[in-house]
């Protein structure tokens, strides 16, 4: 008896649906045991991690707020990788995006018209993707490797924030720390919700998903990216211009990068500080491959992910489990899940033939 | 049950009345809790074990009558924010909001949680229910610049500094005070790594110090990695935030130890015997607030004498770190003799005394 995986003909359909489903059950499973062998009543840990950071209204409101800079940064970077473009470089974007919005209601102080915050939501798109313009530049011109480029631009993005923060644009009342002024209000993301931080940007995250779905399944332009990406030789003789795409698909998700790092300083945060996003650009990378690149599953898988940081807070403060606890939790759910993967395109197999040309995965592949 | 006697309902109010008193007796035996929050790992050295040492020390002192929680890790940004006020709604009296960035986040949640007392570190937002606390590391830095300025034979030292705020500036400007007032020709090199911890870049950063002829090694960050290369390279090295001495014994001199212990249980007493109050503290050696830590035992007796000595002077308040006259780079006389720098210039620190060697990053 031999256990092999033997290649689908075409991947499961059910499976794409149903491996999320079975990497969270045995996530729970593998989960109760660790936090059993700690001592601590499984189920009770389970309710902390997955029900209690939602069980109110202002809850609910902080799963959004985690999420929405996730769904942004991801929407827009899936564009790109369906077309085989990859942009990793979604931190550096989005610290444009907060530097060009901010910069805007610092400079506009105190009493600005109502303008004010759709100007700092046009600079914070623009800024986001003029940043994303520079690798596709060097990439359409130099064929320089766009993961190799953004990524570095990230820590150059990272390292002018610094510049901008501890120089020029210092709070001058801050006692020479790292900061800028707070905004005015008028600069800032109005609440949606009193008593919570709801802001403007969850439910424009909202539209761009849906934005990002219609331009996938609806429009010429998603049906090109969608050639590319999966057979560049038919795409070239259909005569899409990949040139083409890679500008639009680093510009767009630059862009989006960007307004999702402007909602942070202009919503939850309010004024510019150093660090101002705890990595949600990469995150976003591996929310965008747990939502299948599909804008309506990164939605989902950006509010998952969300509730898992939220819910490795609690478990700290409830019930006094280590984050590395959480940590490994987290890591567990993300592993199950890639694992499972593998069952959409493989089939597991019995066999009692022991031929020196059985199949492995990867001779299959 | 067709007619409810008198019998049961009384039987079913005096339980009633006996839980509510239960409830009661609970409600008074409940222990007080104490959250933290921490901006980075616990681990076994650093600013965050600091803080969880202190937190420790309430836990021994009140035992059952406290209880304490932290989060680690929490980022500084919107994060912050979410973490604290789910502190404040789940119970807790007290909450130490450990890092420099909180401070915001923790004047927001306190407006809506008036009855939460809170206490951020190296802030300098109060409020009614907030407090701010820091310690006077400046006097450990003054006493690491007399030992330095004995044991250099290059007379070069290399500084890793993190982030060009008042904070580590002053430690630079005392430590070079001290430093020249033993040894006139030494001077400081100062490399900015940009980071609270980072072992790559602390460790790159001692080592191109020591190629630049630099044998003492200062940090104001939080990895063990300077004092490590140190060792390695055969020159000397002041460990941060706790002893360091087991990475490095042999380079190992000193170290600058924040102790918040005694702060901590102070606090947490003041909240249990409800006469709290909303203050700023910069407490220093005499208040026991930061520590040295053992001195290597190589130093020479006349080194460790004038460091103990230091100490007590600095106890005293014979020795200000900061005494005129004071000059900057330029030469310029900042402080006469006689006079030395008020808290108020201390806290907005930024500028290098004279002694410095580079342009601070503005």
């Amino acid at each position: 008896m031999r256990f092999r995986l033997e290649a689908r003909e075409r991947p499961s359909r059910s499976l794409v649906y149903g491996t999320p489903v079975l990497a969270v059950a045995l996530t729970m499973a593998c989960g109760s045991v660790l936090f059993a062998a700690l001592g601590h009543n499984p189920l009770a840990v389970l309710h902390a991690f997955f029900i209690q950071p939602i069980d109110s209204l202002y809850g609910l409101a902080e799963l959004t707020v985690k999420a929405t800079p996730l769904v942004l940064c991801a929407v827009g970077l899936a564009l790109g990788f369906r077309a085989n473009i990859w942009n990793i470089g979604a931190e550096g974007q989005l610290t444009l995006g907060a530097i060009a919005g901010g910069g805007l209601a610092l400079w506009a102080g105190d009493d600005a018209g109502p303008w004010l915050l759709w100007a700092m939501m046009a600079a914070g798109l623009l800024g986001g993707g003029l940043w994303a313009a520079i690798p596709a530049y060097l990439k359409t011109r130099f064929n320089a490797n766009e993961i190799l480029t953004s990524l570095m631009l990230t820590y150059v993005a990272i390292l002018l924030l610094s510049y901008l923060v501890h120089g020029p644009w210092k709070d001058p009342d801050g006692y020479s720390f790292p900061q800028t002024r707070m905004f005015a209000d008028g600069g800032m993301l109005p609440v949606l919700l009193s008593g919570t931080r709801l802001h403007l940007g969850a439910p424009i995250a909202l539209l761009a998903a849906l934005a990002g779905w219609f331009v996938m399944s609806r429009m010429f332009i998603g049906f090109q990216i969608k050639v590319v990406g999966l057979t560049p030789a038919a795409a070239g003789f259909a005569g899409f211009s990949v040139r083409r795409l890679t500008w639009i698909t680093l510009l767009a998700g630059g862009a989006m990068a960007g307004l999702a790092g402007l909602f942070e300083v202009a919503g939850p945060i309010g004024q510019l500080l150093p660090s101002i996003s705890p990595g949600y650009g990469f995150t976003a990378i591996i929310v965008a491959f747990l939502g299948r690149l599909h804008p309506l599953g990164i939605l989902i898988a950006g509010l998952f992910i969300a509730l898992s940081y939220l819910g490795g807070e609690t478990v700290q403060i409830t019930l006094g489990l280590p984050l590395a606890v959480s940590g490994v939790f987290q890591g567990m759910l993300l592993f199950f899940l890639l694992a499972a993967d593998v069952l959409v395109r493989y089939r597991p197999r019995w066999t009692t033939t022991t031929t020196a040309g059985a199949a492995v995965a990867g001779e299959a592949d | 049950m067709k007619t409810l006697g008198l019998k049961p309902l009384m039987g079913w109010l005096g339980a009633a009345a006996l839980a509510l008193a239960l409830n009661a007796g609970t409600a008074l035996a409940d222990p007080t809790k104490v959250g933290f929050v921490y901006v980075g790992p616990i681990g076994d050295h650093g600013w965050t074990y600091r803080h969880d040492i202190g937190r420790k020390a309430i836990e021994k002192a009140f035992g059952a009558k406290v209880k304490t929680t932290f989060v680690e890790s929490v980022k500084e940004g919107a994060d912050a924010e979410r973490v604290i006020r789910k502190l404040a709604s789940t119970g807790h009296k007290l909450i130490f909001t450990t890092s420099f960035g909180y401070m915001n986040p923790t004047v927001k949640v306190a407006k809506s949680f008036p009855d939460v007392r809170f206490e951020h570190a190296t802030g300098y937002k109060q409020a009614g229910n907030v407090s701010t606390y820091m310690a006077r590391f400046y006097e450990g830095r003054h006493i690491a610049g007399l030992i330095a300025g004995k044991m250099t034979k290059s007379n070069v030292i290399g500084y890793i500094g993190s982030f060009p705020i008042p904070e580590v500036v002053r430690g630079i400007n005392a430590f070079t005070l001290a430093l020249r007032q033993v040894n006139p020709k030494a001077t400081v090199k100062v490399v900015w790594v940009n980071t609270w911890y980072d072992p790559g870049k602390e460790g790159a950063a001692a080592k191109a110090l020591i190629d630049q002829g630099a044998d003492v090694i200062l940090q104001h960050t939080d990895s063990p990695a300077p004092v490590q290369a140190a060792q390695e390279r055969g020159v000397w090295a002041v460990g941060q935030a706790s002893d360091m001495t087991h990475f490095g014994p042999k380079s190992h001199l000193t170290a600058i130890v924040d102790v918040w212990d005694g702060y901590y249980v102070d606090r947490t007493r003041a909240v249990m015997d409800g006469n709290w109050k909303s203050g700023d503290t910069w407490g220093g050696l005499k208040d026991g607030m930061l520590a040295m830590a053992p001195y290597n035992p190589a130093l020479p007796a006349d080194v460790l004498a004038m460091a103990k000595q230091a100490e007590a002077d600095i106890m005293s308040g014979k020795v200000h770190p900061f005494q005129g006259p004071i000059r900057d780079q330029a030469g310029k006389e900042k402080v006469p003799a006689g006079k030395s720098l008020d808290d108020g210039a201390l806290l907005s620190m930024n500028w290098y005394v004279e002694g410095v060697q580079g342009k601070l990053p503005k």
